[in-house]
């Protein structure tokens, strides 16, 4: 079974797409770890190591993409679980996402995107790795 | 003249001859209220005008809370807006009461609404960017710097830290010499909500309900133009809750706070007169119509029989409202345009008295100052321009609408009595059921829009290939401004008197552990100029931080 951390960075307490799409992801047969909102990276790498999951979703909405993303892979780095595969959900500018993929980010799932195309995305990445 | 029974007969038989033949397929509110193909009298059999209706400006006050409604005034238009830091705010202040407003709408940054100074690190990319960042009395002092408190009312959309707010805002009032009585505004102050959606509380729901009590209990006598709560059910709405739920949940809310001033004694008519709903109105247009109506009269009557109020007033949902957010688009944001409009006019028939419209580009970013106008315009357009404003509850009478408005009534009487009996409102949102609740759906409705149950129009229906990967431009918020607040607030602690800041915090920390209200101790902190991330954190060592219960 796929074990998928929802992470949901920052002060931002938008959290209907990452509840939305981690119910999605149960209902495919996923088991689903949700950090609850105002998550530090820190927490969520601390969490993703206890629960030894197979892929770490972030949820972000307000903008800080770039900034979050970039301090995740840092420290996933320094705490030497950078194999785990990352992914970007929410408010993403097109112009953006070769951005994120740049920094190790395998894919991003814009606003838009459906559960489906999630669904599919995260067990090709989490089968690949 | 046609008797019922013969409206009944005849309808009887247009069924049989001509629906018969013209077969439809059934279909349902986005609440799931199933609709006939048409009203009729005979769908309004239980009705009762004077009972159900009456007149505007009287009870049961369906038709609108004031007699004449917008052939007196029109609503406010309050268009909700942060901007980054306070000099900005107040440049930005004086120009709009130039123009002739005179209500101002704050909107604060999220460390500010969640107890954080802008110079802590967990929270640097959020300093100023969804409103304006407040860490002392110093940044109020900005914020209004030659605004005279006493000639406008302010708006804060600020609940964990609205007691700082406030004591801010009363001590520059002080300093300028308005006396209290003066002083006028509305705090939004609704706690309960931000657990189940919007988020930024800091405390567990129990000692922030004595927080919010406090607030109201403090400022009945002393501040009596101040609105001290607003009955939120806009963001459970957004949340994915579906119209009943928001209704419900809002009136269970407001009942939950009432019963909490109720017990430390005051009368429900010294305090009731005072406060406001907020709501929202969405596409559904009859539904959402509905569903005012049928709250304003819920309330109306839970305020006279539950509440025992006397004075019409404490009867009266005062409604502040909003355009719905959750069914603006990413692609082709301009049809948001008239996603809005119409939300407008329905706000208009639900008869609310101030009003705050989504802008275009709401649905990814923070609105341009031209989006921002546009909202503006289209309020202004709907009030000054279209005629549906020079009659009172014009949809009123409507088969359709006064069957529709029954039926929400009861269904969300239905769902108030459930909370009631599973143990209240505060009980509901501690054991997570709400949450889980209006996460249901929020799914259901994610699903129907991605089936193409729910037509979105440019998104799963007409849409428009080489529009696909039309870029969305995000505002850009100036870095140097995190900068430019992080300095001050390291200047004021600088320069304030340090000891006196240990003094009134310590005194803050034993009234805290006590019951005593804790306004006057928070004034006294406050102009002390310690910072909300320090008032909040004495608050935290007494309280405790709320922990989400994490259900899915």
């Amino acid at each position: 079974m796929i074990r998928v951390l929802m992470g949901k960075p920052g002060l931002d307490g938008h959290d209907k797409g990452a509840k939305t799409v981690a119910m999605a992801l149960k209902d495919a047969g996923m088991e689903v770890i949700y950090t609850g909102r105002r998550q530090s990276v820190d927490q969520i790498i601390s969490t993703a190591i206890q629960e030894g999951v197979d892929i770490i979703g972030l949820s972000i909405l307000s903008g800080v993409h770039l900034e979050i993303a970039k301090e995740l892979m840092a420290k996933m780095k320094g705490k030497g679980i950078e194999g785990i595969p990352v992914v970007v959900g929410g408010v993403i500018p097109q112009k953006d996402i070769p951005l994120l993929k740049s920094i190790g980010v395998k894919e991003v799932f814009p606003v838009g995107s459906t559960f489906e195309e999630i669904v599919k995305g995260i067990r090709r990445i989490v089968n690949k790795e | 003249m046609s008797s019922s029974d013969e409206i009944k007969k005849e309808r009887g038989r247009w069924e049989k001859a001509m629906l018969a033949k013209n077969p439809v397929a059934p279909t349902k509110t986005t609440s799931g209220m199933e609709l006939d193909v048409v009203y009729t009298p005979s769908e309004l059999e239980d009705f009762d005008y004077l009972r159900d209706l009456g007149f505007p400006g009287e009870f049961p006050f369906t038709r609108g809370v004031y007699p004449t409604m917008y052939r007196g005034n029109l609503w406010s238009m309050r268009q909700y807006a942060g901007f980054a830091d306070a000099e900005e705010s107040n440049r930005r202040f004086k120009y709009l009461l130039e123009q002739g407003q005179t209500g101002l709408s704050v909107a604060f940054d999220l460390p500010t609404q969640m107890g954080f100074d802008s110079d802590n690190p967990m929270v640097r990319a959020d300093v100023g960017r969804v409103g304006v960042a407040v860490d002392t009395l110093r940044d109020m002092e900005i914020l209004f710097d030659g605004i005279p408190l006493d000639k406008i009312t302010t708006s804060f959309t600020i609940n964990a830290t609205a007691a700082i707010i406030l004591a801010m805002y009363l001590a520059v009032a002080e300093k300028q010499g308005v006396p209290m009585d003066k002083v006028g505004g509305t705090l939004q102050n609704e706690i309960l909500k931000e657990y189940i959606a919007r988020g930024t509380f800091i405390f567990p729901p129990r000692p922030s309900l004595r927080l919010v009590v406090d607030i109201i209990d403090f400022c009945k006598d002393r501040i009596p133009r101040m609105n001290t709560i607003n009955f939120s059910g806009y963001h459970v709405r957004e949340a994915g809750s579906n119209a009943i739920q928001e209704a419900a949940y809002c009136l269970s809310s407001a009942s939950t706070y009432v019963e909490e001033v109720l017990k430390r004694g005051i009368d429900i008519d010294d305090f009731a007169p005072r406060i406001a709903f907020h709501l929202i109105v969405g596409l559904d247009f009859f539904e959402e119509i509905a569903k005012i109506r049928a709250a304003r009269r819920l309330w109306a009557r839970i305020a006279k029989e539950r509440f025992k109020a006397k004075n019409p007033r404490s009867m009266m949902l005062r409604l502040f409202c909003g355009s719905s957010a959750r069914e603006a688009t990413v692609r082709e944001p301009l049809n948001n345009i008239i996603r809005a409009t119409i939300d407008m006019m329905g706000i208009v028939f639900a008869g609310a008295q101030s009003a705050s419209i989504l802008s275009y580009d709401e649905a990814y970013t923070i609105p341009t100052e031209e989006s921002a106008l546009i909202s503006l315009r289209t309020q202004q357009i709907i009030g000054y321009e279209i005629g549906i404003t020079k009659v009172v509850d014009p949809l009123g009478g409507s088969y359709y609408l006064e069957n529709l408005t029954n039926r929400m009534e009861k269904e969300i009487k239905a769902l108030i009595d459930e909370i009631d009996a599973a143990g209240g409102m505060l009980r509901c949102i501690e054991t997570g059921k709400i949450q889980m609740d209006v996460l249901k759906n929020a799914y259901e409705i994610e699903k129907k829009k991605q089936s193409g149950e729910t037509v979105i129009v440019g998104v799963n229906k007409f849409v428009d290939e080489q529009k696909q990967d039309e870029e969305i431009v995000l505002t850009k918020i100036d870095p140097g401004l995190a900068e430019k607040q992080i300095e001050r607030v390291r200047r004021v602690k600088a320069e304030r008197d340090n000891q006196k800041v240990e003094k009134v915090l310590k005194v803050l920390k034993e009234k805290a552990m006590d019951t005593e209200n804790l306004i006057p101790s928070i004034q006294e902190a406050v102009k002390a100029y310690a910072t909300v991330g320090e008032i909040c954190d004495t608050l935290r060592e007494i309280f405790g931080e709320h922990q989400e219960s994490v259900v899915l």
